[in-house]
């Protein structure tokens, strides 16, 4: 993954061997009057896990909400670039938000399953999708999407019982389970683990590491410790810019940037 | 150390005033509980009698020299009342007695006598004891309403008229019975026969023909509002006009439904129709703030967790938040619904306010409501009508009472923790 200053337009292409599958290019997010992020110009491999860090309204969950255009959401938010996955520009006029979102899942900071049971949190997608056509089939992706998110020992005798029943860290391994069972391509994770205590949150970096082979996840965390223990890619964000981006390691053992190395050593943050 | 038991000056009146003010609270509610109770109490107390009602027995001759088997319809069931009344008290001969005499069955003794022998006319024959509903004046006095001391000329009932009340009390031919009529009869001239069941369906009509407008009508507003409408000049526009006609005094709105329902599409006049859709229109603000303010209340998080696995902004909606919203629109709507119960302005601009003896059975029958009954027997003066006002109100708001137990009822059961 490289990162290419704003100015430095002959740099425009990535120089990664490998092909990302998100690329974002001088993307602007503008809250009315107010710029969030400036021209980030970002490459995210596939199945790997990139990590957004930074301090506190750097950005980092802004541009995150731009790749499943979550954004949308908010009036006053305008997106301008562009942002593609696996070649196709999400903000193209003819790109359906619904059929976009399906394949983008996304794990909010605060788990929030559905106030519903176990069974419905995580059947609701394929459902509204389509995914399945008979009973038994539905049965079976819940249970695969429940297993994967590494849930499915703690709660197979209870998928009637109300999600919002479970423990903290197990809400949101149903949340992961919940994105995971309408088979996207990319999961987006808003810091999955800040409501989470040492245990639960070890669990689902775990988790994050084990789905890698599946599935691209990009991860904001205020950690920098879990940064560098899931991730392989790291992007700093610092003030709506995107200041230094590339391997994990590189980053926190040589950083480019004199900000990137204050941060990182805790002087700014 | 300090010492943590003593206490600066500052700190003392900081606890006085504390003090202070939780007196001031308590003394707030202990006197509006204390207005409540002196309402209540007061209502029941003039009211409870109405639920009772006075009844004598007279021996009618149903011989054959009055009645004949074959003609039950043309035989003259007035007379033979009157008969039966003259029977018992051989010694009143004059005209002017007679008439006080035959004052103290109600007036409508007679149908009350035909009716049972053309249910029974095995009755036909013999002399049988029948009961009558005493005429109001008779149940007042029996109920301790009119006060003998004052006098003769100045009260209802002369004192050979209570003489004869306590004669036929005595040979145990009167007694108070629950007063049926009161919940199974319609509006009448007649106070002893008076009852709400008509005015009761009236309102039980209007109301339904409310909800089934105003509830959907205004959820679906309030969705749309709420969840999909752009948040611009034109919504903020529209949400303080919601917010204005909310406080839009209801005689406004009967204006209204008398103008356009009435004048311009030409509907049927008094019928529970109009006045169900003059109420909805004054239920409707209510509804929609109301639903909006529990729709507000359903975290974001669950709309993002449906949007965030690619449901459509609907089914998000429809799905997840609405459920979750659904019992305090539910609330909403029951409490818009109680408010219309009791409410009688819109129901007088439409002509809800006619003296309705039939029972309605259908909404566009002609028919009135509790609230406007109630303003009616309040408007009549025969002392008797006074009970039945309050009596009419205890109903009414034993129905407010229900009405509101229903929706907090419905709140706890359907209400989720998310």
């Amino acid at each position: 993954m490289n990162v290419v200053s704003h100015e430095d337009k002959s740099a425009t292409e990535p120089q990664s061997k490998e092909e990302p599958i998100i690329t974002a290019r001088n993307v602007d997010v503008f809250y009315a009057d107010k710029q969030a992020l400036n021209g980030i110009t970002l490459d995210i491999p596939a199945n790997k896990v990139t990590s957004l860090i930074g301090p506190s309204g750097c950005g980092k969950t802004t541009f995150l909400r731009c790749i499943n255009r979550m954004n949308d959401l908010i009036d006053i938010c305008k997106v301008t670039g562009e942002i593609k996955i696996g070649g196709q520009d999400i903000y193209d006029e003819k790109v359906d938000v619904v059929s976009l979102r399906a394949q983008i899942g996304m794990v909010f900071q605060k788990p929030n399953p559905f106030p519903k049971s176990i069974f419905e949190n995580v059947a609701y997608g394929p459902r509204i999708h389509r995914l399945v056509k008979t009973k038994g089939e539905l049965n079976d992706v819940v249970e695969r999407s429940l297993s994967k998110a590494g849930l499915l020992e703690e709660v197979k005798d209870r998928l009637d019982e109300p999600g919002t029943g479970l423990s903290g860290g197990q809400q949101q391994r149903l949340c992961i389970a919940r994105a995971i069972a309408v088979e996207p391509k990319v999961i987006l994770m808003d810091e999955p683990c800040s409501a989470l205590d040492p245990i639960a949150t070890a669990k689902i970096e775990e988790l994050i590491d084990e789905l890698r082979e599946n599935y691209t996840i990009v991860i904001v965390t205020h950690s920098m410790q879990q940064a560098a223990r899931v991730s392989q890619q790291t992007a700093f964000f610092h003030m709506g810019n995107l200041v230094e981006a590339g391997v994990t390691e590189q980053i926190f053992t040589t950083p480019q940037d004199p900000r990137t190395e204050s941060y990182i050593t805790g002087r700014i943050g | 150390m300090t010492d943590f038991t003593k206490q600066s000056p500052g700190l003392k009146r900081r606890h006085a005033a504390e003090i202070r003010f939780q007196w001031y609270g308590r003394s707030a509610i202990f006197i509006a509980l204390g207005f409540l109770f002196l309402m209540v109490g007061s209502i029941t107390m003039n009211g409870i009698g109405a639920f009772t009602q006075t009844k004598l027995a007279l021996e009618i001759p149903l011989t054959s020299e009055h009645i004949s088997v074959d003609d039950l319809e043309g035989a003259n069931y007035d007379a033979l009342v009157k008969l039966a009344l003259r029977n018992t008290f051989p010694d009143v001969t004059k005209r002017r007695d007679k008439r006080k005499l035959y004052g103290l069955v109600s007036p409508y003794a007679s149908f009350q006598l035909k009716d049972q022998v053309l249910a029974d006319p095995t009755l036909v024959g013999k002399t049988t004891k029948i009961w009558f509903t005493a005429s109001d004046y008779v149940d007042m006095y029996i109920k301790g309403n009119i006060d003998i001391s004052r006098d003769e000329k100045t009260r209802k009932l002369n004192n050979a008229q209570i003489g004869w009340i306590d004669a036929i009390q005595k040979q145990g031919n009167l007694e108070k019975v629950f007063n049926s009529a009161f919940f199974l009869g319609g509006d009448s001239r007649e106070p002893e026969l008076a009852g709400i069941l008509s005015a009761f369906m009236g309102s039980a009509l209007s109301l339904s023909v409310c909800f089934l407008l105003s509830f959907p009508i205004g959820i679906f507003a309030a969705i749309y509002l709420e969840e999909f409408a752009p948040k611009n000049r034109w919504s903020g526009f529209i949400e303080i006009n919601i917010n204005n006609l909310a406080a839009v005094p209801s005689i406004v709105f009967g204006l209204l439904g008398l103008a356009i329902f009435l004048n311009f599409f030409g509907l049927p006049r008094s019928s529970p129709l109009v006045g169900g859709m003059v109420l909805s229109l004054m239920t409707l603000p209510t509804i929609i703030i109301a639903s909006r303010a529990s729709l507000r209340a359903v975290p974001p998080s669950i709309r993002e967790a449906a949007l965030g696995i690619g449901a459509s902004p609907v089914q998000a909606a429809f799905h997840h938040v609405v459920p979750l919203a659904l019992p305090g629109m539910l609330t909403g709507a029951i409490i818009g619904m109680a408010r219309a119960l009791g409410d009688t302005a819109p129901l007088l601009m439409i002509g809800m306010v006619a003296f309705i003896v039939d029972i309605p059975t259908g909404i566009l029958d002609k028919a009135t409501a509790l609230p406007v009954q109630i303003f009616l027997w309040a408007d009549s003066p025969e002392r008797a009508f006074q009970e039945k006002t309050s009596a009419a109100i205890l109903v009414l708001l034993v129905f407010l009472v229900l009405m509101n137990l229903v929706a907090i009822i419905l709140r706890r059961k359907f209400e989720q923790r998310f």
